[in-house]
């Protein structure tokens, strides 16, 4: 067995391993921390495939960006994890039968002959073939229109995040100049007409309220 | 190395490429003047589309151009469904202003999503490949999301967006993998060659490109909102805000229609006899369940989505019905052509219908039930009557468009002796007609429960109007409609 086999089998069962905990860990850090070690053990297998530029933007993007802000998220928001967890031996024998059966019914369907290993197309680089380079080459020329398509999802997503999170602050203390200014004197200044003379308290009056009551 | 790339030609996506860099001049106009002066991004949006029209009309060429190394095709099945996804937006920003005005919700972004989710529907009109078809998908549902979800104070709004997000990116999931099955099979993503290779007929392939098959056809079952894949459209129609559904409900389905056609006809036409056996079984099953669920609702929107479900179930009748068995693809073309001019009239009696509700709704006052709208001919006549050409319309009685795009798809279904489920089907039209008629019963003879003047913008009257109007003319004259759907098609396919 030739080492990079080695590393494959190794990589693969770590992954493997690492992604079933993300999926039963009981600390979200934790579940997020093995998601890193997942992410991190798929890109040494794209680097084993000569995949070396996905291997290094899935490390920088996903493991250096997306999964440090998933941490900052599990560590801000205070999840409860027994209320989320709730339910999960109960729905497990169920969800399994309906997977297992899903997976044996397509496996029964496809079987090993349209994608195994020899099926494929060799793939086997020259020396001196950049694998970067050629796919810098097909994005900016041939996939040009879905590369551009792609940027227009993420500008869609961007507008429907600040559309659904934003909200206009109600307690902020800004001057609006352009209202101080066009303000009248009836918006601000209340006169009300009040007696000029006020009749002077008397005692017989007094009294005879007070025999009333 | 690049010496050997050539510039695309731009001038076929010249439409989609117009709207995008409009659409994100409104962004900036929406970021600056949005504020003070609401009625600008509405404005700039009807313009937009309209000048994508002039633009789509002017390049139409008529025979089929490809561009972006053959991932977009210009052919005239794009140029006229983009036609008519314009008019559809355009009636939906004039409807819905009022609406969203009246519930504070007439944000700039509420048009420019729209605006994107048109951009999203052309894309999907005009793909070529597998990956465009996908992102034009991804970038229509996204904005769909977020259009649902726009009334962020209503619960019933954001529940109804997150099942939409669920079910949603569920049935991109599908459709993916569907897809992934074909590029496994065939080793492209080009609908052409994909069809190619489907048609040279190895066996090894077989099993996986019909395997993919069957994904590919559940995302489109998804997509339109057919049995067994329906379970979003009711909750989605209801929970959104009316004027999101009114979209959801017109447009899209023309883009949903002309995927259809790219990936089962273009793409998958070897395998016609097997899409038409599923299509047949999701179209019988819409039928019956919409029709006898409609009936149940007192919800005038979850009626109408019902309806809905029932009216795509119909049109699907009309594709599973192009190649009869042992392969003689004769009555294809007219089969096709059915069920878009099925699509068109659908779209027009669904603007009008969803417009009513707006008509009828005010401030504070949503007129979703089906109790709102009793008593209607006498508040206003003349919206009774559009009301009940809409009604007629859907329910497919004589005279009105909707009438003639049933008889168009049973008259194929009897052709391509599929008798026995034509006869199905006009039963379950019949047993539909009951609910559409029941709406016209609680307008003409009941008693008006509420006797508020309507108060609407005299745009949106005159564009309902003649929304009504164009029901009841093309009802008339249905030939015109049909043989444009029928040319556009022969150059097309």
């Amino acid at each position: 067995m030739e080492f990079k086999t080695v590393l494959f089998y190794l990589f693969a069962a770590v992954l493997v391993a690492s992604a079933l905990r993300v999926v039963t860990a009981r600390n979200p850090v934790h579940a997020v921390l093995f998601l890193v070690l997942a992410f991190f053990n798929a890109s040494g297998i794209w680097m084993l495939l000569d995949a070396e530029f996905l291997a290094i933007a899935l490390v920088m993007v996903y493991v250096g960006a997306v999964m440090v802000l998933f941490m900052f998220v599990v560590m801000m928001l205070d999840i409860n994890i027994e209320s989320v967890r709730r339910g999960f031996w109960n729905y497990l024998p169920l969800g399994l039968l309906v997977g297992t059966i899903l997976v044996v019914e397509m496996a029964a369907v496809l079987g090993q002959r349209y994608f195994s290993l020899d099926a494929l197309p060799n793939t086997a680089a020259e020396a001196g073939y950049s694998n970067t380079k050629e796919l810098g080459r097909l994005l900016y020329t041939d996939y040009a229109y879905p590369f551009e398509l792609a940027s227009v999802i993420l500008l869609v997503a961007i507008i429907a995040a600040v559309v659904l999170t934003h909200r206009e602050r109600k307690d902020t203390k800004a001057q609006k100049i352009g209202e101080q200014l066009a303000t009248r004197r009836d918006d601000r200044l209340r006169i009300v007409s009040m007696a000029s003379v006020k009749e002077a308290p008397s005692v017989e009056k007094a009294v005879t309220e007070e025999g009333n009551k | 190395m690049l010496n050997n790339f050539v510039m695309p030609d731009f001038n076929p996506a010249m439409p989609e490429i117009l709207l995008l860099s409009m659409t994100c001049g409104i962004l900036f106009v929406d970021l600056i003047f949005g504020a003070r002066h609401r009625w600008m991004v509405p404005l700039l949006s009807v313009v937009a589309l309209l000048v994508c029209a002039f633009v789509t009309v002017n390049t139409a060429i008529g025979d089929p151009v490809l561009t972006f190394g053959n991932m977009f095709i210009d052919d005239l099945m794009s140029d006229f469904l983009k036609l008519l996804t314009y008019v559809a937006v355009v009636a939906v920003i004039i409807y819905s202003r009022g609406y969203m005005k009246a519930r504070g919700l007439d944000k700039g972004e509420f048009y420019l999503l729209m605006l994107f989710a048109t951009l999203g529907m052309m894309v999907m009109i005009s793909a070529a490949n597998l990956l465009t078809i996908y992102l034009g998908v991804e970038l229509l549902s996204l904005s769909q999301y977020a259009l649902v979800a726009i009334d962020r104070k209503s619960t019933r709004a954001t529940e109804a967006a997150m099942k939409y997000f669920v079910l949603g990116a569920l049935a991109s999931g599908l459709l993916l993998y569907g897809m992934s099955m074909l590029y496994g099979a065939t080793g492209s993503l080009q609908l052409g060659e994909i069809a190619q290779a489907a048609s040279q007929q190895s066996t090894g392939n077989h099993t996986v490109l019909l395997f993919g098959l069957v994904f590919l056809v559940a995302g489109i079952g998804f997509k339109l909102g057919v049995v067994p894949f329906h379970m979003w459209i009711p909750d989605v129609y209801e929970g959104a805000p009316t004027a999101v559904t009114l979209f959801i409900a017109s447009a899209p389905k023309f883009a949903a229609f002309a995927m259809t056609i790219r990936l089962l006809v273009t793409g998958m036409f070897e395998y016609a006899e097997h899409w038409q056996t599923m299509l047949l079984i999701l179209a019988v099953s819409s039928i019956a369940l919409g029709n006898l669920a409609a009936i149940a609702q007192t919800n005038f929107k979850r009626m109408l989505a019902y309806s809905a479900i029932s009216h795509m179930g119909f049109m699907l009748l009309a594709l599973a019905s192009g190649v009869l068995a042992g392969g003689d693809h004769s009555p294809a073309m007219a089969a096709y052509t059915s069920a878009m001019y099925y699509v068109v009239a659908y779209v027009l009696s669904s603007l009008g219908s969803f417009g009513m509700i707006l008509l009828l709704s005010r401030a504070g006052f949503e007129a979703e039930n089906l109790t709102d709208f009793k008593g209607l001919n006498k508040r206003s006549p003349w919206f009774a009557l559009m009301a009940l050409i809409f009604m007629f319309s859907m329910a497919g009685i004589p005279f009105f468009v909707g009438f003639f795009a049933k008889f168009a798809v049973l008259s194929m279904l009897v052709a391509t002796e599929h008798t026995a489920t034509a006869v199905f089907a006009v039963i379950f039209s019949l047993i539909g007609a009951f609910y559409y008629l029941r709406v016209v019963k609680v307008m003409y003879f009941d008693a008006p429960q509420d006797n508020l003047p309507l108060r609407v913008g005299f745009d949106m009257r005159l564009v309902l109007s003649v929304n009504g109007l164009a029901v009841a003319l093309l009802g008339l004259f249905p030939q015109q409609v049909m043989s444009l759907c029928q040319f556009a098609l022969l150059r097309s396919l």
